[in-house]
């Protein structure tokens, strides 16, 4: 660790620079910002968490118990609409994106500070709206709002929820904006493109589908909108439309929606594997391009939706072969961050459980995509709880385990103290049990011909839908054990060094917490991503390995 | 209902379910083998390269070409195994032999209506015989329903607009699952019901004890005297204004932009609601619109009536049974019942 330079002390940092509501309300500081994020995404989640536990109550019994039909579809519905829009999107980007992005490349602030700070003003612009809807009846047409269903036959808040998506999109628009801007301009001198940690790379894909994909979602939800209030017809038939176009439409941006939330995730995993083995990552060109490719090719996947959907045949063979194609990248990532163990120096703290966790549900995650993707197999599995269980094992499995071992990992340079690890590796292994105990048994319901969206049920379906339920509530448990610990180490956790983790990335190369500025004078980069030894000693292992690359 | 003996996996009832539960087993075979090699060398990684003391730095580790290529391909390659296994059922899924006996399906808000050829009506049930094809016509008259046989491995949306097949042959007699899977709205998880498979002596005995009502083409040749459509098509449908209907379906049809279609019951449906949009060749845009006068159950029994045109003498015709038969040569045949009114 020749190459620390230990911070100079300071005790001004971003969070005591200044007080008062007004200075976190009116800040152009990317890291108040990320904090405002942080504080309004665990608000929506807690609210998403609680339809989820009341949906899997519901779902104990085969009859309609606790809830009934109207009640369950909205729950359902805004269960979706919820995570999906104002926690998962936002999720990662939102707010460690926020805080690390500039602090990665060794930049004082985002490109555009007022823009970033907007986009959060936006963000919660969008939220009440939603919750408004949500308050004033709610919205039953599921996350998906189907048409005819949502334009002509619900007689729920469809379009005030529509609003609240269609405005909260511009948020993610400016964020990704931000992040591009920021990444080809501000990076520190030296800091080359392949000298940029993975989660810069991650960010960077996550922001091009940002920019790309989020204008399709608004047009959809305007016309939806338009055909709703103004009966013109767009997609309903009886006045001349056509309903699978919305469905086109829809998945267009929500497939890539899809990376939007797991490509971050990635770039967190990129980081700890890394950083918790003490390695340089195995094949960083690969894992990098990986996610530009993942982000790219997303975007042609979108009708593997509509096997069923009276889409052609044809059209279903070419989706079919893109989305096995798409398998390839993601399969690329898993086998580099196991190939970087090897030789490792692995420790067990609480980000690499997580990390770990990860690894292993995003395999089955991935895997059982690709029975949704074998078309004969996915007009059985389709709609039915398989791709609950499926979409669940990537977006929480996946992006809310990254998600938690990301806060774990940077918790004490955005806090400046540090959570209880005890604690931390006994919640995230509570995490891991309870989300498999939950979703395990989804795929077995969802071959046996169990459908979604459904509050009554078949008996022989019950037995595994109350082990569902079950490991919900330990999942639960799991998800509420670090809210406690990590309010309470905001105030009493052992204050935090400059660099708990002993970690070579610029992010930790400032004290913690960070001050306004980030650096106390501009960093120079002089080292590649992850360099924790001099390169001369790389080791060739086997006859396989590339030749070491000669010293310069 | 029925029970599979294999844990977990719904009946296999239909020449179809063994053949998708066999790309399903290949399937789980090869991803849970993935997934246990992958968490095994994980597992084994962590736990032999565990860090021993707070100080060691590991030896960074050559990245390698050679490997990277290696596990691209390979898993590339069983994917296009998956792809190409999956495409050919799903190809065979798609296409209805010609052979296959026409069962009438129309979806609504919550409840499946089912007519057969032969007149009988069901609500929320589908009696089928034994190792005979069938083929489902389905059509919805609200929101976007979807067809479901778990046992068969098969399903479909029934999407408003348009019309949507699906075809299967039972193997086993039983009563199975039949459920909507497309979101619907309220009472959508009460829009389930059965499919009851039969040995075929069971079936006709079904048929025949069973209130025999009107066939599908009879009742669909009323709704076409009553709405006038007899005024231009004829009374038998050999054209007098409007283009002759014997014979014209599945046959190709020239429009008058030049091109050509095949009169499915796609274009016939569009035909009546939206007659405007694919004129045939040579007649003029007269045709009212009759989309909101006809229901879909009305829609499914005219187009059987216009199915049922195709022997020599026109008239309803009681078992599907397509005898071929010259096309392109309407007989004027003795006007069935009714004499031509003007049109609405």
């Amino acid at each position: 660790m020749e190459t620390f330079v230990p911070p100079v002390p300071s005790r001004i940092n971003y969070i005591n620079a200044q007080y008062g509501l007004k200075s976190w309300l009116l800040t152009k500081d990317h890291k108040r910002i990320a904090l405002l994020y942080l504080g309004s995404i665990s608000f929506f989640f807690f609210i998403g968490g609680l339809y989820a536990m009341a949906i899997r109550l519901e779902l104990l019994t085969p009859q309609a118990d606790l809830l009934q039909s109207t009640t369950y579809n909205k729950v359902f519905t805004q269960h979706g609409i919820i995570m999906v829009f104002f926690f998962l999107i936002p999720s990662i980007p939102a707010t460690l994106g926020n805080f690390l992005v500039p602090m990665m490349i060794g930049a004082k602030d985002l490109a555009f500070p007022r823009i970033n700070l907007l986009s959060w003003y936006i963000y919660m612009l969008g939220g009440i709206v939603t919750i408004y809807a949500l308050l004033a009846g709610g919205v039953d047409t599921g996350w998906t709002f189907y048409t005819p269903f949502s334009t002509t036959f619900s007689n729920s808040y469809v379009v005030a929820t529509g609003l609240g998506i269609f405005i909260n999109g511009f948020s993610s628009i400016l964020t990704g904006l931000n992040f591009i801007v920021t990444i080809h301009t501000m990076r520190a001198p030296g800091m080359t493109w392949f000298r940029l940690p993975l989660f810069i790379w991650a960010h960077y894909a996550t922001s091009l589908i940002m920019i790309l994909g989020t204008p399709v979602i608004a047009i959809t939800i305007l016309l939806l909108a338009f055909e709703r209030v103004a009966h013109i017809g767009i997609f309903d038939p009886a006045v001349g439309g056509d309903p699978v176009l919305f469905q086109h439409l829809f998945w267009f941006y929500s497939h890539p929606a899809v990376y939007i939330m797991v490509l971050p995730g990635m770039g967190i995993i990129s980081e700890l594997i890394a950083n918790f083995s003490r390695k340089n990552i195995f094949g960083y060109s690969f894992v990098a391009f990986s996610s530009l490719a993942i982000a790219v090719f997303g975007f042609l996947v979108w009708g593997h939706h509509l096997f069923v959907a009276s889409q052609s045949v044809y059209a279903g063979m070419i989706f079919s072969f893109l989305s096995f194609a798409v398998a390839i990248p993601s399969a690329i990532k898993v086998f580099n961050w196991t190939a970087t163990l090897y030789k490792a120096s692995i420790s067990y703290d609480t980000p690499m459980l997580y990390a770990l966790g990860f690894i292993g549900l995003f395999t089955i995650g991935g895997m059982t995509g690709l029975f949704l993707a074998a078309l004969a197999v996915d007009v059985h599995l389709s709609d039915t709880y398989f791709v609950v269980a499926h979409f669940h094992y990537i977006m929480v499995g996946g992006t809310l385990l990254a998600y938690l071992g990301g806060l774990h990992y940077w918790w004490p340079k955005i806090t400046g103290r540090m959570y209880p690890e005890g604690w931390g590796r006994f919640s995230a292994l509570v995490v891991f049990i309870g989300f498999n105990l939950t979703f395990l048994p989804q795929f077995i319901l969802g071959y046996m011909g169990m459908p979604r969206r459904y509050h009554v049920y078949p008996a022989e379906f019950q037995v595994l839908h109350v082990l569902s339920t079950a490991g919900a509530s330990i999942l639960g448990v799991g998800l509420l054990i670090p809210l406690f610990y990590l309010m309470w180490s905001m105030r009493y956790g052992k204050v935090a060094p400059g660099n708990p983790w002993h970690l070579p990335g610029l992010e930790w190369r400032t004290q913690s917490p960070p001050p306004t500025e980030n650096f106390d004078y501009t960093p120079v980069v002089t080292w590649e991503a992850y360099e924790f030894a001099p390169p001369e000693e790389t080791e060739v292992v086997g006859k396989f390995h590339d030749k070491v690359p000669e010293k310069a | 209902m029925q029970t599979s003996w294999i844990p977990f996996v719904p009946p296999s009832a239909s020449t179809l379910s063994g053949k998708v539960d066999a790309l399903y087993f290949y399937l789980s075979g090869v991803t849970i083998f993935f997934t246990l090699l992958i968490s095994g060398v994980l597992i084994f990684f962590v736990i032999k390269y565990r860090r021993r003391n707070p100080y060691e730095i590991p030896r960074p580790v050559a990245g390698s070409i050679k490997l990277e290529t290696l596990w691209s391909v390979i898993p590339f390659i069983i994917a296009m195994t998956m792809f190409a296994w999956g495409a050919q059922i799903f190809f065979e899924q798609s296409r209805p032999p010609s052979n296959a006996v026409e069962v009438y399906v129309v979806g609504k808000q919550w409840m499946w209506k089912i007519q057969h050829t032969t007149g009988q009506r069901e609500i929320n049930e589908l009696h089928v015989p034994v190792g005979r094809r069938i083929k489902l016509v389905m059509g919805t008259e609200d929101v976007i329903h979807d067809f479901f046989i778990p046992a068969f491995r098969i399903k479909a949306d029934v999407v408003p607009g348009r019309y949507t097949t699906l075809w299967f042959e039972a193997t086993k007699a039983g009563r199975y699952h039949l459920f909507c899977a497309e979101y619907c709205g309220m009472n959508h998880s009460g829009m389930i019901g059965s499919v009851v498979a039969m040995e075929p002596k069971d079936f006709d005995e079904w048929l025949s004890g069973s209130s025999s009502q009107q066939s599908p083409a009879v009742a669909g040749q009323q709704i076409y005297e009553t709405l006038g459509c007899a005024s231009c098509h004829g009374p038998a449908g050999e054209g007098r204004r409007g283009p002759a209907l014997v014979g014209v379906f599945a046959k190709q049809v020239f429009l008058n932009n030049g091109q050509s279609i095949k009169a499915d019951e796609a274009y016939i449906r569009e035909s009546i609601v939206n007659p405007q949009a694919k004129l045939v060749a040579g007649f003029g845009p007269i045709m009212p619109t009759f989309q909101g006068q006809v229901s879909e159950e009305q829609l499914m029994q005219i187009l059987a009536f216009i199915k049922s045109l195709q022997v020599q003498t026109p008239g309803p015709v009681m078992a599907a049974s397509p005898v071929p038969t010259p096309s392109g040569v309407p007989s004027a045949a003795p006007a069935a019942s009714s004499t031509p009114r003007t049109g609405p």
